[in-house]
């Protein structure tokens, strides 16, 4: 149609149309706009933290004073404050959770193909995932933190080891992320991603010692506990904020060595699910 | 390859595990043009739009978009087209500006121009006063026309709409037809794809009929109506009294004719545009009057029956 007929036809005319250039910008920009999307929904639906606020602080209540009674720690300060570290690990492992349930989502409603035909890098959606999700995570970190303050938790180890625990807990978060996008690419809805998660992480992380001590599990599920990654890492924050003695010399080799024991563990799991959840996550959106 | 096509596809084949979705599908879309792909659900269009928007790697075959290839220059052709996917792919959580802002960001927009662009678009789709309202509360309608404002954030030359359409009631439906209308007055060259023969019809420059996977026919509009089945001319009297001399005229003249006498409607087999010529000069001077005169063609639904041998809604259960 000619701009004339066009004109004839009754239709409103119009300046043609502007073509902006467009720029090629890093993958960190992309990323983070991304990323500013994802927390904009967390804005819109702040019931999307309940996973990271009330979830963890029921859990705090629940344990510290509905069974702490009938657990006994060999932490000098009590199960309160032994408690604590191990429901942030708890709350962090959840990172997969997060990542799996937002990319699931956004793949099931066609955000990602809608991504994918911009002239961006394919990582973009990935990283701005990973990053709101470290961020969601922390809110979680911070909540709890506070939550432990008012229970009587307190850190009482140096400055730089209590630094060091909640970089772990990050590093172990960034680990996580792997094993999300891995879920995330392969399950098919959302209700899938919730079904296979809270039947896979929340027994592995009661499979530990998040909760009570492994000195009382059979001989064989104590061997698992100790050796569950989760354990390292529970143990490495307890120690370096200062809320438990030392393991006892007959646990598991990774609890007596638990900051070089998780960093080889998050290292090792990244090493195998970043590959994987690279190649599922390509072959889930590129057919 | 020519200089004025925006699009071209070359044989594209893709195969999922055992299933061959597309097999062998080519055309050239010129510039500025529309090309409606024509076809019922499961014949291959989506598959087809998929790769040629870089989303899906063909099995073989090529596709160029602006000159770009598909698989070799994935980026260049993500530069030039925009691409509105079947079901609305816009943030219901985000508000139809935050919307515009995200994707004019990552196009490496600034916000001053993403903005003024999102102003522009948001007022030619009549979303200017839903602009800061969260999608989630938008009508059907108003999805799909953030949907293609959205695509049209960096004013792609090539655009890729597969069913814009579906799921819209008509009142919407013949809205967007009508923007779509202004942006190739604009110069975007449309790839457009639809189950609806109507909207292919109404849009459309050229038609590629497609069909488990290929191509079954191509041509204009006019070219595929006259391809298949005979056309109609529809004679209507003024007055009921004039019914009968017109009959015998036009028996005269050797028309084989078909009478409603309630409607002083005679239809007739046509030749072509000729046949209308033939029979207003027989009512010249006649006295009788006519009401109206024309030549009836068949519809896309009688054409894609004639060439597929069902009717466009039920291939599934045929194949």
């Amino acid at each position: 149609m000619t701009s004339t007929e066009e004109q004839a036809a009754g239709l409103t005319p119009h300046p043609s149309l502007e073509r902006p250039a467009i720029r090629r910008t890093t993958l960190l920009r992309q990323s983070l706009a991304i990323t500013r999307r994802n927390l904009i929904h967390i804005k819109r639906m702040p019931e999307m933290l309940m996973d990271v606020t009330i979830q963890p602080v029921m859990f705090v209540m629940l344990f510290a004073f509905v069974f702490g009674g009938s657990i006994s720690v060999s932490s000098p300060q009590g199960y309160r404050e032994w408690l604590l570290g191990g429901i942030m690990c708890q709350t962090i492992a959840f990172a997969s959770f997060i990542v799996a349930v937002g990319l699931t989502g956004d793949i099931d409603k066609g955000i990602v193909d809608r991504m994918r035909s911009l002239p961006i890098h394919p990582a973009a959606v990935l990283v701005g995932r990973s990053i709101s999700s470290l961020v969601h995570s922390s809110i979680g970190i911070v909540v709890m933190s506070l939550t432990g303050l008012v229970v009587g938790w307190r850190i009482r180890g140096s400055v730089i080891d209590a630094v060091l625990a909640y970089a772990l807990l990050l590093l172990w978060g960034f680990a996580m992320i792997w094993l999300g996008i891995l879920v995330g690419s392969t399950m098919r809805s959302v209700e899938a991603v919730n079904g296979a998660m809270f039947t896979t992480i929340f027994p592995l992380t009661f499979l530990s010692n998040a909760f009570a001590p492994t000195e009382g599990m059979g001989t064989i599920l104590r061997t698992i506990a100790e050796w569950n990654p989760i354990s390292a890492l529970v143990q490495a924050v307890r120690e370096l904020w200062g809320n438990t003695a030392a393991a006892p010399p007959d646990a598991a080799l990774p609890l007596q060595h638990p900051v070089l024991a998780t960093l080889i563990w998050t290292l090792g799991l990244t090493a195998v699910l970043a590959p994987l959840s690279l190649r599922a996550f390509r072959n889930r959106t590129q057919d | 390859m020519g200089q004025d096509l925006a699009i071209e596809a070359e044989q594209l084949v893709k195969h999922f595990g055992e299933t061959v979705a597309v097999d062998g599908v080519s055309f050239v879309v010129p510039k500025g043009s529309v090309l409606g792909l024509l076809g019922p659900n499961g014949a291959g269009k989506t598959t087809t739009v998929r790769m040629m928007t870089t989303l899906t790697r063909p099995t073989s075959g090529t596709a160029r978009v602006a000159g770009h290839d598909v698989v070799a220059e994935p980026d260049a052709v993500r530069r030039s087209m925009g691409l509105t996917g079947q079901s609305a792919t816009v943030d219901e959580l985000l508000t139809g500006r935050e919307n515009l802002r995200l994707i004019g960001s990552l196009y490496g927009l600034d916000s001053r121009t993403t903005k003024r662009i999102g102003d522009g678009l948001l007022e030619r789709f009549s979303l200017t006063e839903a602009s800061n309202r969260v999608v989630k509360t938008y009508s059907g309608g108003m999805r799909r026309r953030l949907d293609l404002a959205v695509s049209l954030v960096a004013t792609p030359p090539v655009l890729f709409l597969d069913e814009p359409t579906t799921g819209l009631d008509p009142r919407s439906r013949v809205e967007l037809w009508d923007v779509l209308r202004e942006l190739v007055a604009d110069g975007t060259t449309l790839l457009l794809t639809t189950q609806y023969l109507e909207e292919a019809d109404q849009l459309a420059d050229n038609i590629v009929v497609i069909d488990r996977g290929r191509v079954i026919a191509e041509g204009t509009p006019i070219q595929l109506k006259d391809a298949s089945g005979q056309a109609a001319l529809v004679v209507t009297v003024s007055r009921a009294a004039d019914l009968t001399p017109a009959i015998e005229r036009m028996r005269e003249a050797g028309f084989d004719l078909h009478v409603d006498e309630a409607a002083r409607r005679i239809t007739s087999p046509a030749e072509g545009l000729a046949d209308v010529t033939r029979i207003a000069g027989l009512f010249e001077g006649s006295g009788i009057d006519l009401d109206d005169l024309g030549l009836q063609r068949p519809s896309l639904d009688d054409v894609f029956l004639h060439l597929t041998g069902h009717r466009a809604d039920e291939s599934e259960s045929v194949a």
